[in-house]
């Protein structure tokens, strides 16, 4: 059966085969030039100011090994999709639709044999290719990552604002959920989970593009809701919170109209963090009503009092700080510390692993129990 | 042939798709040591009683014995037993070799010198994808797969249907021959009731999941009879002659009947039935619009 399995996958085996070696080839070439500049940087032996030494480094990576780091990136996303369905749909599926599972399993070996080692076989090389993938990718990219964690940004001459943690540019942060299904041992269980999500539908529709079909519709799902909903919950978040004080405060002050903008700037500077939600509340914990989340931070509806160009009235921006000091406001942030990043790579990855053996039981039954003429 | 118990014994057997019965409360004993051919009409229940047999369908009701095993028992089971199914499927990717190599790994009884040698007898080329065989190629691949796997019972359903008179002639030369060389027992489903003919000593004949005459071919020729004489009822001839059909002309009466007993009045010409005849004679005796279905292809 083993034999069979792999003349039948043969073809298959031989274009990952191929796809990886191109990969790595691309990756072993350009991650020399990536290491110097890390190096260079000093960033493999800093002790202090590390955050800057990763922001220059980050600074001079170049646009081909940004595209690279894209680019991987979305390969590590699609490649379990595409196993899903172009080696998990089609493997008794198709079989079915030949009839060729009609020589299989008049052969003197069981239909639950079959189905398990094909099964067996044709997931391990599911995992192995997205697991080598990963394994190359997370090498490869290994020097960006690091400049994330110690603090770097791509944008650190701009700079952001501490309330709503960006980390800039190309270069984010590994526990970024879309950098997170890149990196580690993740893909590895995404991979067994998108095949054997295509051999269950296989199983189940016995039309190999229906299949192909419900397995892509399925499988990203799958990966929309679990890094949105089931993730942030896998191990419970870390929580930070921290006065937002007057000295904080920026303003961007008009003599003429008083002030036109408040930005205020939290404390929260943990580099490599997930956020998961970031307010601002009063001493109740209730969020002020005034004050609304934008993309750029938390910002005011209505201007406070003291703060507002009054006609007649002439504006202090001290009475503005008073004003905001005496509304205590506090940023909340929820969040996935970086260190979380392993712990949650094991689990998640060991989630889909089970999943997929689930699916596989349901395969095997039933082949077991459904008609196959 | 060794083996006492049945090729094939099914009690109360049925398949329902949705409100559908393919086959219904279906109750037969094919014997082994015999090459049985199983005929009916298009919907008599022919192709799904050979699936439940070969395991291929599970049954809805009833139970299906295959050399005293159920079809789908294990290895030592699926190794007793030979199919190849109507269409014939190939791997249309694997060459001619690989399908051998298939056979050699899956199978711990596989004769891989026989196998050789009918590849070898049909003048295939090992190293052509299986995708381009010809429907006889195929066929004949499917055959030798089945054979050289060195089963009991060999099934074949409608094995030669799609198949040219060159290919089936060569068909069923080789499954002969493999009869004969393997001491194997044979159940074959087939509308080709004179190619049957040729082939087979046991004859079961189903209608509508019924079985409506079942023995051995030489003893149902030796007591079904053809009478032609002057015109009578069929209620006047004697108790022991079961008439299986009648036809009336203006002066002369043929009676197709079953007897034990020799025909011996003097007023009928008594001459000896083909398996066709007895064949076509028991389709037309159950009545129903189905039977017309028959094909006869000679």
């Amino acid at each position: 059966m083993i034999w069979l399995t792999w003349r039948q996958f043969r073809p298959q085996a031989i274009a990952a085969a191929g796809g990886l070696a191109a990969v790595a080839v691309v990756l072993a070439t350009t991650r020399a030039g990536l290491a110097s500049a890390y190096t260079a940087a000093g960033l493999s032996a800093c002790h202090a100011h590390c955050a800057t030494a990763a922001s220059i480094f980050l600074d001079r990576v170049g646009n081909f090994d940004k595209f690279l780091d894209f680019g991987t990136i979305i390969l590590l996303l699609l490649a379990p999709a595409l196993i899903g369905l172009f080696w998990g749909a089609p493997l008794i599926a198709r079989e079915v639709a030949d009839g060729t599972h009609r020589i299989a399993w008049n052969q003197s070996v069981t239909r639950t044999r079959w189905t398990i080692v094909k099964l067996g076989l044709v997931g391990l090389a599911a995992m192995a290719t997205a697991g080598l993938l990963s394994l190359m990718v997370t090498w490869w990219a290994s020097p960006i990552d690091a400049a994330s964690l110690a603090g770097g940004s791509a944008q650190a001459a701009t700079g952001g604002n501490g309330v709503h943690v960006t980390f800039g540019g190309f270069a984010e942060a590994r526990l970024d959920p879309v950098i997170f299904d890149g990196r580690g041992v993740a893909p590895l269980g995404y991979a067994a989970l998108a095949f054997v999500l295509g051999v269950t539908a296989g199983v189940l529709l016995r039309r190999t593009l229906s299949a192909m079909a419900v397995t892509l519709v399925a499988f990203v799902a799958i990966q929309v809701l679990v890094p949105n909903f089931l993730r942030p919950q896998l191990l419970p978040p870390a929580h930070f919170t921290a006065p937002v004080s007057a000295q904080h405060g920026q303003f961007n002050t008009n003599v003429a109209s008083g002030v036109t903008d408040i930005q205020l700037t939290g404390s929260f500077t943990k580099p490599g963090a997930w956020v998961l939600s970031d307010t601002i509340i009063t001493p109740s914990g209730a969020q002020p009503s005034d004050v609304i989340m934008t993309p750029a931070g938390p910002e005011f509806t209505t201007l406070p009092r003291d703060c507002k160009l009054t006609p007649g009235v002439r504006f202090n921006p001290l009475d503005c700080h008073q004003t905001l000091a005496a509304m205590h406001l506090r940023q909340s942030v929820t969040y996935q510390p970086a260190s979380r990043f392993w712990p949650l790579q094991w689990i998640e990855t060991g989630i889909y692993l089970m999943l997929a053996a689930g699916l596989g039981g349901v395969c095997v039954w039933q082949v077991r129990r459904r008609r196959a003429a | 042939m060794t083996n006492a118990t049945a090729a094939i014994e099914a009690r109360g057997l049925g398949k329902r798709y949705g409100r559908r019965w393919a086959l219904a409360d279906c109750t037969l004993t094919i014997p082994a040591g015999h090459v049985a051919g199983l005929v009916g009409p298009n919907g008599a229940g022919k192709t799904t009683l050979i699936s439940l047999a070969t395991g291929m369908l599970i049954p809805t009701a009833g139970t299906v014995q295959v050399l005293g095993g159920a079809p789908t028992g294990g290895p030592g089971q699926l190794a007793r037993v030979g199919y190849v199914s109507q269409d014939t499927p190939v791997y249309a990717g694997l060459s001619v070799a690989d399908h051998l190599r298939l056979g050699a790994h899956l199978n711990p009884r596989w004769d891989a010198g026989l196998a050789r040698r009918r590849i070898g007898q049909l003048g295939l080329d090992s190293r052509q994808k299986a995708g381009k065989l010809s429907g006889g190629q195929r066929a004949q691949l499917a055959l030798t797969l089945a054979l050289a796997k060195r089963p009991e019972l060999l099934i074949l359903d409608e094995p030669i249907a799609s198949l040219d008179p060159v290919a089936r002639r060569e068909f069923l030369q080789m499954l002969m021959n493999a009869v004969a060389e393997q001491e194997l027992s044979v159940v074959m489903s087939s509308h080709q009731i004179a190619d049957l003919e040729r082939v087979t000593d046991y004859l079961i004949v189903l209608i509508a999941s019924r079985v409506q005459i079942t023995g051995e071919v030489d003893s149902l020729l030796a007591t079904h009879y053809l009478l032609t004489g002057p015109r009578r009822a069929a209620a006047s001839l004697p108790a022991s002659q079961q008439v299986i059909t009648e036809s009336h002309t203006g002066r002369q009466s043929t009676f197709l009947v079953r007897s034990s007993e020799p025909i011996i009045d003097p007023a009928w010409t008594v001459e000896e039935v083909s398996l066709e005849d007895l064949v076509l004679a028991y389709l037309g005796h159950a009545a129903g619009p189905q039977n017309q279905m028959l094909e006869v292809n000679q």
